[in-house]
C-alpha cells in the first residue's frame, strides 16, 4: 500500500471510530458531562463551609494572654466552646463521644512567654474523621490564632502553632483549588485508558479485530486510528473541567493554557498507550474494564496525591506512587493553574511523563502483534 | 390423544411487526415434533412464548396442561430447555452443572447425586465429571446439556438447534437420546437446520413469515408436495419468502 | 496439476495449543480457480487452518504458502491479496451496511466504487437496505454483507470459515449459488462447513476431523471409500428397528439417515440379495412392520462416519 492509501485507510479508521462514539449516545453523554459533574460534585463536597465548630479548650494556667485568646474564639461566630478544662485528659472522651470537633491546648505560661519573647506553644487537635471538614476547621482555628497574634502589642512572632490530628486526616485538602487538577487527571484517565481499552477489546470480542489483522493495516494504524478520536474527546474534557472550575468555584488559572493543553496531551497519550496495553493483554471487554479500573483509575485516585498526600502514604505506597502517571500530571496541573509555573519549573515532571509514554508505547506495540495469540 | 402442547391462534407482535401470526399447533404426549422455518420466520419468538419468556399478544398456548400466560410458573417446572447458544456453564464442571440445575428445579441432594451419577455413567463421561466443561469436546457437551435439560424429568423438552456443528456420528447418537426420551413419554419440540434431521421427527411444521405454511408427518409432507425429501419441501415453501427478504 | 501453480499449499502443517493438537500433519493443495471444501464438525481444526492461511497464526511445524508466498515470511503481501470471512459475524453492528462496506474498502486501500463490479451480484441484493445498521439485518443478509466486505478489494483467494452455519437451508442454497458465480469469475475459494450435504457443492473436499485430514477427493468419489456394501433399511416403529438391527450379529454400523437407516454388513463378499433376505427375516421375527431393504451407494456422510472410525470419541449414546 502506498503512503496516500495508508493515510486514507487511517482516516477511514478514525471516521469509523468517531461513528462508534457518536452513535453510543449514552456513553457519549456521560463522557461529555462527566468532567462537569465531577467538578461540581467533588467541589461542593469539599467546600464544606463549617459553622458551629465545637471547641474544647485546655488551659492549664489561665492568664491574661490565654483569656484574650479564648475571647477571640468566643467572639468568632463559628466557634462554640463546649468545654474548658485544666488537663488534656478530658479531650479523649469528648472526641470519642463526638462532642467536640477541635481542641485548643495552651501550654502554661503563655503571658510570660510572650512578655519574655521566648517561644510559646499552642496545640490544635482536630477530629478529622471527616477529612474535608477537618481541614477547614483547622484552617479556621489557625486563622483565629493568627488574628489574635497579629493584635498582640509589638509584633511578637514567637508563637508556634502545632497542629495535631486525630484519626485519618489529610492536611493538604485545603480547598477546591487543589482538587480540580486531580479531577482533570481522573477524567483524562477514564476517557483515554479506560475507553480505549474497552473499545479495542470490543473489536476483539466481536471478531472484527480478526478481519482488521488480516487486512494490510499495520498495527500502528489500528492503534492510531483507535486513539485519535479519544484524544479529541480528552481535549474537550479538559476544557470543560477548566471552565466548570472557573465558573462555579472561581478556581484561578495563573499559568499558560497552551502549556496545560500540551501537558494534558502528553498525559492523554500515556493513558492511551496504557489502554492499548490493557486491551492487548485481556480477552474480553469485562476484563479490560476491570483491568483498567484497577490498573489506572484506582491508582490515579488513591496514589496520585489527589486525595491522600503522597507524604502521608506508607513508604511502600510512596514508592509505588512514582510509577503512577497521574501523580506527576497533578503536580504539573497544580503548578500551572495555581502557581503559574512554566516549563522551567515543571520540566522534570514533563520528562517523567515523556519517558513513561515512550516505554508504554513500545510495550503496547510489542504486545499488540500483527497476529493472533 | 392427550396433548402436551396446545397452541390456538397464537399471535405475537412487536410494534407494527407481527412475528408470529395466528398459529395453531397440537403436539401429542411423547411425540417428537420438528419446528422448522427460515431464519427470521418467527420460530424463536414462538418458542419464547411457549417457554414463558414472552407473553402472547393474542391467542393462547398451553404447555404440559398449563396456560403459558397465566400459569407460567407451573409450565416452567414441567419443561426442559436446551439451545445451542446457551446450555451449560463452561467454567463449571459437569458435576457442578448437574448440581446447579438439580438445585434450580428443587431436587433433593441425594436425588441429584443419584441421577447425576447415572447420567454421567450412561454418557460414559464419568472420568471427566470434575473437569471444566470448556475442556470437553463439543459432541460430549451437547449430549451432556441435553441430559441436564432432562434432569428434572420434564414433560416437554424444547431443543433449539441442539446439533449445530456436531459431527455426524454424535449427531445421530444425540437423536437416539431424543428417541429414548420420547419413548419414556417426554414430548420433544425441536428446531434444526439439518433437513435430514427433520425426517427423524414424528411430525413437523414449517414456518414462513410468521405463519405455519405446512404441517404433518414427513411422509405426508413429501407426498403432498410430490418431492423426495423434506429439504425440497422446505425450499418450495420458503423460497418465495426469502426472495423478497434477502 | 503441478503444485507450484497451486494458490494454496500446506505441507505437514502442525499446530498445538498447550496440550491440544489442533492440526496434525496436514498436507493439501488447492488448485487455481477451485471451489475447495473443508468438511467436518466444529473443533476439528478448520478455523485454525484458516487462521494459518490468513497469516493470523504461525504453524508449529510444516509450511504453508498462499499465492506462492510463505504465510510466516510474506504476511503483508498475502494480507493484501486474500479475502477472509471469519466464522462468526464480524462486522460493526452500529455502522450501516454501506458504512461497513466503505470502511473495509479503505482498510484495503480501495473504494466501494472501484470494487463495485466484483461485489455487485451480491451487494445489489442488500443495497436497498444500505442505510440500515448491520446489527439489524437478517441472518442471510448479514452473510451477504460480510461476503461483500471480504470481496471488495478484489482478492485472488477467498477464505470462508463456516459461512452457512446457523443459516436456514434455503439461504444456504442461495449462498452456495453465489459462491459458484464467484468461482466462475476465476476466484479460488476455500470454504469450510459442518454440513455434509454441502460437500456436493464443492469441486473437491477435504474431510477434517480432530485436526486430521481423513480424505481429500471429489465429492462424488468420497463415497467410494466406504469399505462395505451399504443398505437402506426401513421399518416401523423406527426406534425399535434401530435396536433390532444393531442386535443383528453381522451388523457393523446402523445409522439413521432421513427416514431410513443405513446399514452395513460385515460380510463384504456376501451377495446383497442374501443380506437383504436375512435382514428382512431378522427384523420381521422381532415384530418390525413395513420392512424394506435396498442396496444403496454410500454418500459423503457414510464415508465420513466410516473414516472417523476409531478416531471418534469412545462415548456411546445412552439414555439420561
Amino acid at each position: 500500500m502506498r503512503a496516500p492509501e495508508r493515510i486514507q485507510a487511517l482516516a477511514a479508521f478514525v471516521i469509523k471510530e468517531m461513528r462508534h462514539i457518536l452513535r453510543d449516545r449514552q456513553t457519549l453523554t456521560i463522557l461529555l458531562l462527566l468532567p462537569l459533574a465531577q467538578v461540581v460534585l467533588f467541589g461542593f463536597a469539599i467546600r464544606t463551609d463549617v459553622n458551629d465548630i465545637r471547641l474544647a479548650i485546655v488551659d492549664a494556667a489561665p492568664d491574661d494572654a490565654t483569656l484574650a485568646l479564648r475571647a477571640r474564639f468566643t467572639g468568632n461566630g463559628r466557634f462554640r466552646i463546649v468545654a474548658t478544662a485544666a488537663t488534656v485528659d478530658v479531650l479523649e472522651p469528648l472526641f470519642r463521644r463526638g462532642e467536640a470537633d477541635v481542641a485548643l491546648v495552651i501550654a502554661p505560661g503563655l503571658a510570660r512567654a510572650l512578655a519574655d519573647g521566648t517561644p510559646a506553644r499552642l496545640q490544635l487537635i482536630t477530629d478529622a474523621s471527616n477529612p474535608n471538614t477537618g481541614t477547614t476547621m483547622q484552617t479556621y482555628a489557625g486563622a483565629v490564632i493568627r488574628t489574635w497574634q497579629a493584635a498582640l502589642p509589638g509584633a511578637r512572632q514567637g508563637v508556634t502553632i502545632e497542629p495535631q490530628v486525630r484519626m485519618l486526616f489529610n492536611p493538604t485538602l485545603e480547598s477546591v483549588n487543589l482538587f480540580v487538577p486531580g479531577l482533570i487527571a481522573l477524567v483524562l484517565t477514564l476517557v483515554t485508558a479506560q475507553m480505549t481499552a474497552i473499545s479495542l477489546s470490543r473489536e476483539k470480542e466481536r471478531g472484527t479485530l480478526e478481519i482488521l489483522l488480516v487486512s494490510p493495516l499495520r498495527p500502528w494504524q489500528i492503534i492510531l486510528g483507535k486513539v485519535a478520536p479519544y484524544l479529541l474527546l480528552a481535549f474537550a474534557n479538559v476544557v470543560t473541567a477548566l471552565v466548570a472550575a472557573w465558573v462555579v468555584f472561581r478556581v484561578p488559572f495563573r499559568g499558560s493554557l497552551l502549556l496545560l493543553l500540551a501537558a494534558s496531551t502528553l498525559y492523554a497519550l500515556v493513558g492511551l498507550a496504557l489502554g492499548v496495553l490493557i486491551a492487548a493483554r485481556t480477552e474480553s471487554q469485562r476484563t479490560a474494564m476491570m483491568g483498567s479500573m484497577i490498573g489506572t483509575m484506582l491508582p490515579s485516585t488513591l496514589l496520585s496525591g489527589m486525595i491522600f498526600p503522597i507524604a502521608s502514604l506508607p513508604w511502600p505506597l510512596q514508592l509505588v506512587s512514582n510509577i503512577v502517571p497521574a501523580r506527576w500530571f497533578i503536580v504539573i496541573v497544580r503548578g500551572i493553574m495555581l502557581k503559574g509555573a512554566g516549563v522551567v519549573h515543571l520540566w522534570q515532571e514533563l520528562l517523567v511523563l515523556t519517558v513513561m509514554f515512550t516505554v508504554l508505547l513500545a510495550v503496547a506495540i510489542r504486545s499488540f502483534r500483527a497476529r493472533l495469540a | 390423544m392427550t396433548l402436551a402442547i396446545e397452541v390456538r391462534d397464537l399471535t405475537r407482535r412487536f410494534g407494527s411487526f407481527t412475528a408470529v401470526d395466528s398459529i395453531s399447533v397440537d403436539v401429542a404426549v411423547g411425540e417428537v415434533f420438528g419446528f422448522l422455518g427460515a431464519n427470521g420466520a418467527g420460530k424463536t419468538t414462538a418458542i419464547k412464548v411457549l417457554i414463558g419468556l414472552l407473553a402472547p399478544s393474542s391467542g393462547s398456548a398451553r404447555v404440559a396442561g398449563f396456560d403459558v400466560l397465566t400459569q407460567s410458573e407451573e409450565v416452567r417446572k414441567r419443561i426442559g430447555y436446551m439451545s445451542q447458544r446457551f446450555s451449560l456453564y463452561d467454567d463449571l464442571t459437569p458435576r457442578e452443572n448437574i448440581t446447579l440445575y438439580g438445585g434450580i428445579y428443587g431436587l433433593a441432594d441425594a436425588e441429584i447425586r443419584a441421577r447425576g451419577d447415572a447420567m454421567l455413567n450412561d454418557l460414559g463421561i464419568m472420568h471427566v465429571a470434575d473437569k471444566l466443561v470448556s475442556t470437553l469436546p463439543l459432541g460430549w457437551k451437547q449430549k451432556l446439556s441435553f441430559s441436564v435439560a432432562m434432569l428434572h424429568r420434564p414433560d416437554v423438552v424444547f431443543l433449539d438447534e441442539p446439533t449445530g456443528g456436531v459431527d455426524p456420528v454424535t449427531r445421530r447418537q444425540f437423536w437416539e437420546m431424543i428417541y429414548a426420551a420420547a419413548a419414556r413419554g417426554t414430548t420433544v419440540f425441536v428446531t434444526t437446520h439439518y433437513m435430514d434431521e427433520a425426517e427423524y421427527c414424528d411430525r413437523l411444521s414449517i414456518m414462513v413469515d410468521g405463519r405455519i405454511a405446512a404441517m404433518g408427518t414427513p411422509a405426508a409432507l413429501k407426498a403432498e408436495f410430490g418431492v423426495s425429501s423434506i429439504d425440497e419441501v422446505f425450499v418450495r415453501l420458503a423460497r418465495p419468502a426469502t426472495a423478497t427478504a434477502g | 496439476m503441478n503444485q507450484a501453480s497451486s494458490p494454496v499449499v500446506l505441507e505437514g502443517v502442525r499446530k498445538t495449543f498447550g496440550s491440544t493438537v489442533a492440526l496434525d500433519d496436514v498436507t493439501l493443495d488447492v488448485h487455481a480457480g477451485e471451489l475447495f471444501g473443508l468438511v467436518g464438525p466444529d473443533g476439528g481444526g478448520k478455523t485454525t487452518l484458516f487462521r494459518i492461511l490468513t497469516t493470523l497464526l504461525v504453524p508449529d511445524a510444516g509450511t504453508a504458502t498462499v499465492l506462492g508466498r510463505d504465510v510466516v515470511r510474506d504476511l503483508w503481501e498475502i494480507r493484501r491479496r486474500v479475502g477472509y470471512m471469519p466464522g462468526r459475524f464480524s462486522l460493526y453492528p452500529d455502522l450501516s451496511v454501506e458504512e461497513n462496506l466503505r470502511f473495509f474498502a479503505s482498510v484495503f486501500g480501495t473504494t466501494l466504487e472501484k470494487g463495485y463490479d466484483i461485489i455487485a451480484p451480491i451487494y445489489q441484493q442488500i443495497e436497498p437496505f444500505k442505510e440500515r445498521r448491520a446489527g439489524q439485518l437478517s441472518g442471510g443478509m448479514k452473510q451477504k454483507l460480510a461476503l461483500s466486505c471480504a470481496l471488495v478489494h478484489r482478492p485472488e483467494v477467498l477464505f470462508l470459515d463456516e459461512p452457512t452455519t446457523g443459516v436456514d437451508a434455503v439461504s444456504r442454497r442461495e449462498f452456495w449459488d453465489l459462491l459458484h458465480d464467484l468461482q466462475a469469475s476465476g476466484l479460488t475459494i476455500v470454504v469450510s462447513t459442518p454440513y455434509m450435504d454441502e460437500a456436493d457443492r464443492c469441486d473437491r473436499v477435504a474431510l477434517v476431523q480432530t485436526g486430521r485430514i481423513l480424505a481429500i477427493d471429489e465429492p462424488g468419489a468420497v463415497g467410494a471409500r466406504f469399505p462395505r456394501p451399504l443398505f437402506a433399511v426401513h421399518g416401523v416403529p423406527r426406534h425399535a428397528t434401530i435396536e433390532a438391527l444393531r442386535a443383528f450379529p453381522h451388523a457393523v454400523s446402523v445409522h439413521p439417515f432421513g427416514d431410513t437407516l443405513h446399514y452395513s454388513d460385515a460380510r463384504v463378499s456376501l451377495a446383497p440379495a442374501q443380506v437383504i433376505t436375512e435382514v428382512r427375516e431378522w427384523l420381521g421375527a422381532r415384530g418390525i412392520a413395513e420392512v424394506a431393504v435396498t442396496p444403496i451407494a454410500p454418500g459423503i456422510e457414510d464415508a465420513f462416519m466410516a473414516l472417523m472410525g476409531d478416531e471418534s470419541d469412545a462415548t456411546t449414546a445412552g439414555a439420561a
